[in-house]
């Protein structure tokens, strides 16, 4: 039969849209509005101390809109203007300073695309399969194109004489909000890729990801990545803060704890078909796609298993890897319409193979939270529905 | 410097910011408190969140116990079994809490406040005085419990130049299903919802801010700018009140509607005993009641569990109770 949908003359044919100011700042047409960022009630005892996850399963290419970038404030996203911004280095520094935000945009700029993973990412998965989608077990990740300006040119305007030998110096960094989240950082680091940053994906940092001014810590856990930047402390020693001792340290089964896992270390996850992303269109092609990433350096191949790791094909890559950002891989298959027990494995610039949950707990135990990078297992059923599991 | 960018940092500027206490102490002011002074403090700023004796309410953070429990399954992490250094302890009640009022304490609560938290952790006894010169002598039982990263030698088995590709493995079987577990938010719910309202509102795309505050004006005809004025005094409530479409009870009741209710009503929430009596008795949330309720909350009701200490301006309370009047 004729499709009505092209034999009728539709309303949108005959009658008109809106006109260009209907929107002087548009949003997602309302079609796509299960695209959101989503919250776990039951992991946080409060919103304003909490984490959100960004909707991966819905998104292709590799970066993320501002909008559904995961967020996580530790006492709320604070209002702060760009006239009350202020940016103080001090510490083991020639002279002391403070920048206004009018200041930060007369060093020279540069623009770097990069994720950011919360040390927590997948945290839940430690023990065994816990939550039933992509977004939830791997959504605590955003990648996003930053403007902004070294670190390195901001230190060094304060003049870096006074800290001597910078092997075994350290930068405390420190945000405005009523939390001061607090990261140490060694001078090397600090001196090497870090980016302060204000802008995002070519617009202004969201008020949810530090507006005006955050830092961008390439490769490393993102409790690092301050927002709402407002202190830089050049020092001789670590501060040893509540969020680099009792948070994001990792709980060996001997009740020992790993400490300064800072670089996040390969992993990927296929974010379609999941758990939230079933196959609705029966057997035939398929395409098998998800987001790998590295901490250490570029993604260089992503594998995919259909048999849960008895066999693996390389997939391909969208474009060629980045330092320190997310790629994306694709594998088009012709799906039998038998069940898969499908899963991905990263490999990066280091020589680093993403492990199974199974090679990391082997070293780890399962009492950590931080850090989980290991191979995910979607349970692709035969109507489609994909299911997260774990197999032998 | 290179640029001649910026300008030089007064020192009251860095005496202002600099407040980062390190291990050894150093960045500690002057001062001084007793456990038995921090019971006080505690019970007054801290124990809404974290309980009398620093055990946690709900999902808030334990902050005692736990010691000999760090290779168990699901180990209990406190200030007493989990953490190294005391400084930290000091630094972020300092920096960061009560949780809504951060820096709001005196250096001397905060040595009060972590000594009581050493106290409830059975590591001093309660007539212990912590100040800046007693600190140095206090090591935390977790001390030596951290390494640094080793992941580069203990899993350098990671590091592989050719991983396997066929016959990985001989056989592979599900051993765990989240769905049996079913603790994953339901999705179709919210998708449904969110379609649900676009239907009903065509113009989806106006900012939600908007569309809240034109009927909230219209309804009861408050004044705009201080019911603004409000909801940014409010903030200091947020921690524990919410308010507004979808809010629910946490900390203390939603407070929708509270203006002109009885008090001691919200639904599902569990009030002091005070609280529900001076219901029964009639208290209603008036202008009057709840300007006298919010000046010291616990003078106008003692035993009321609402820690806040008060506002103290008339004209915060003004703005924060038309605020609260424009969801009714």
């Amino acid at each position: 039969t004729p499709d009505p949908l092209i034999t009728e003359v539709q309303d949108w044919a005959s009658g008109l849209g809106d006109g260009v100011d209907a929107t002087p700042y548009g949003l997602p047409i309302q079609f796509e509005q299960d695209v959101v960022r989503r919250n776990v009630e039951w992991l946080t005892a409060d919103t304003i101390s909490s984490i959100n996850f960004t909707p991966i399963h819905a998104l292709d290419g590799t970066i993320t809109p501002q909008g559904c970038a995961f967020e996580r404030h530790h006492s709320g996203a604070i209002e702060l203007r760009k006239e009350d911004y202020r940016l103080m280095i001090n510490g083991l520094v020639d002279t002391p300073l403070v920048f206004s935000y009018a200041d930060l945009e007369r060093f020279p700029r540069e623009n770097r695309v990069y994720f950011c993973e919360c040390a927590a990412n997948s945290g839940m998965e430690w023990a065994g399969a816990q939550l039933n989608g992509a977004q939830f077990t791997h959504g605590m990740i955003h990648n996003m194109e930053y403007s902004g300006v070294s670190l390195r040119s901001l230190l060094e305007e304060a003049g870096l004489a006074a800290a001597g030998d910078f092997k075994d110096k350290w930068v405390y960094v420190e945000g405005a909000d009523a939390s001061s989240n607090g990261r140490s950082i060694p001078l090397e680091k600090a001196l090497d890729d870090v980016l302060v940053a204000f802008k995002a994906n070519g617009e202004a940092l969201r008020k949810e990801h530090g507006y005006p001014v955050r830092l961008v810590v390439p490769g490393w856990e993102g409790n690092m990545w301050i927002k709402w930047l407002r202190r830089i402390e050049v020092m001789d020693g670590p501060v040893e803060s509540r969020e680099e001792t009792s948070k994001y340290t990792d709980t060996m089964a001997d009740g020992s704890a790993r400490k300064w896992t800072w670089e996040m270390d390969a992993k990927s996850v296929v974010t379609s078909p999941s758990p939230q992303s079933h196959i609705t269109h029966g057997s035939g092609p398929l395409v098998i796609t998800g987001l790998a990433w590295s901490g250490r350096g570029s993604i260089t191949g992503v594998d995919v298993s259909i048999d849960g790791g008895k066999t693996w094909t390389e997939a391909r890559l969208g474009a060629p890897g980045v330092d320190k950002a997310l790629a994306r891989f694709y594998l088009d298959v012709n799906w039998d319409g038998s069940e898969m027990l499908l899963q991905s494995r990263a490999r990066d610039s280091a020589g680093y193979v993403q492990p199974t949950k199974a090679e990391l707990r082997e070293v780890r135990g399962l009492n950590s939270i931080y850090h989980n990078n290991a191979i995910q297992t979607w349970w692709v059923k035969a109507n489609g529905e994909a299911e997260n599991v774990e197999v032998s | 410097g290179t640029y001649g960018l910026g300008r030089p940092a007064l020192p009251e500027e860095i005496a202002a910011w600099n407040i980062d206490v390190s291990p050894d102490g150093t960045g500690l002011p002057v001062g001084s408190g007793d456990a038995l002074t921090g019971e006080e403090v505690f019970a007054e700023k801290c124990a809404v969140c974290h309980g009398d004796f620093a055990e946690g309410v709900d999902n808030w953070p334990k902050l005692a116990g736990g010691q000999g429990t760090l290779d168990h399954e699901d180990p209990l992490k406190t200030v007493g079994s989990y953490w190294p250094y005391l400084s930290t302890t000091w630094d972020y009640v300092n920096r960061s809490m009560p949780f809504g009022a951060a820096q709001t304490l005196e250096p001397d609560e905060v040595y009060a406040i972590v000594a009581y938290i050493l106290y409830s952790n059975d590591l001093v006894d309660e007539d212990f005085v912590l100040s800046n010169e007693t600190f140095a002598d206090v090591t935390l039982p977790n001390a030596e419990g951290f390494f640094v990263d080793d992941r580069l030698q203990s899993e350098a088995h990671f590091w592989k130049p050719e991983p396997c590709m066929a016959d990985c493995k001989d056989s592979v079987e599900i051993t765990m299903r989240a769905r049996v577990l079913d603790v994953t938010p339901e999705e179709t719910v919210a998708t449904e919802a969110v379609v649900k309202e676009a239907a009903a509102e065509p113009v989806a795309a106006e900012p939600v801010v908007e569309a809240a505050a034109e009927p909230v004006v219209e309804a009861v005809a408050l004044d705009p700018e201080l019911v603004a004025k409000g909801a940014k005094v409010f903030k200091k409530c947020k921690a524990c009140h919410k308010v507004g479409e979808g809010a629910k009870n946490s900390t203390g009741p939603i407070l929708n509607g509270i203006f002109g209710a009885t008090a001691g009503m919200v639904e599902g929430f569990k009030y002091s005993k005070p609280m529900l009596a001076a219901g029964e008795d009639g208290l209603v949330w008036d202008e009057e009641a709840l300007a006298a309720f919010l000046t010291k909350p616990r003078k106008f009701m003692k035993g009321t569990k609402m820690s806040f200490a008060g506002l103290r301006k008339e004209r915060d309370i003004e703005a924060v109770v038309s605020y609260l009047r424009s969801f009714d």
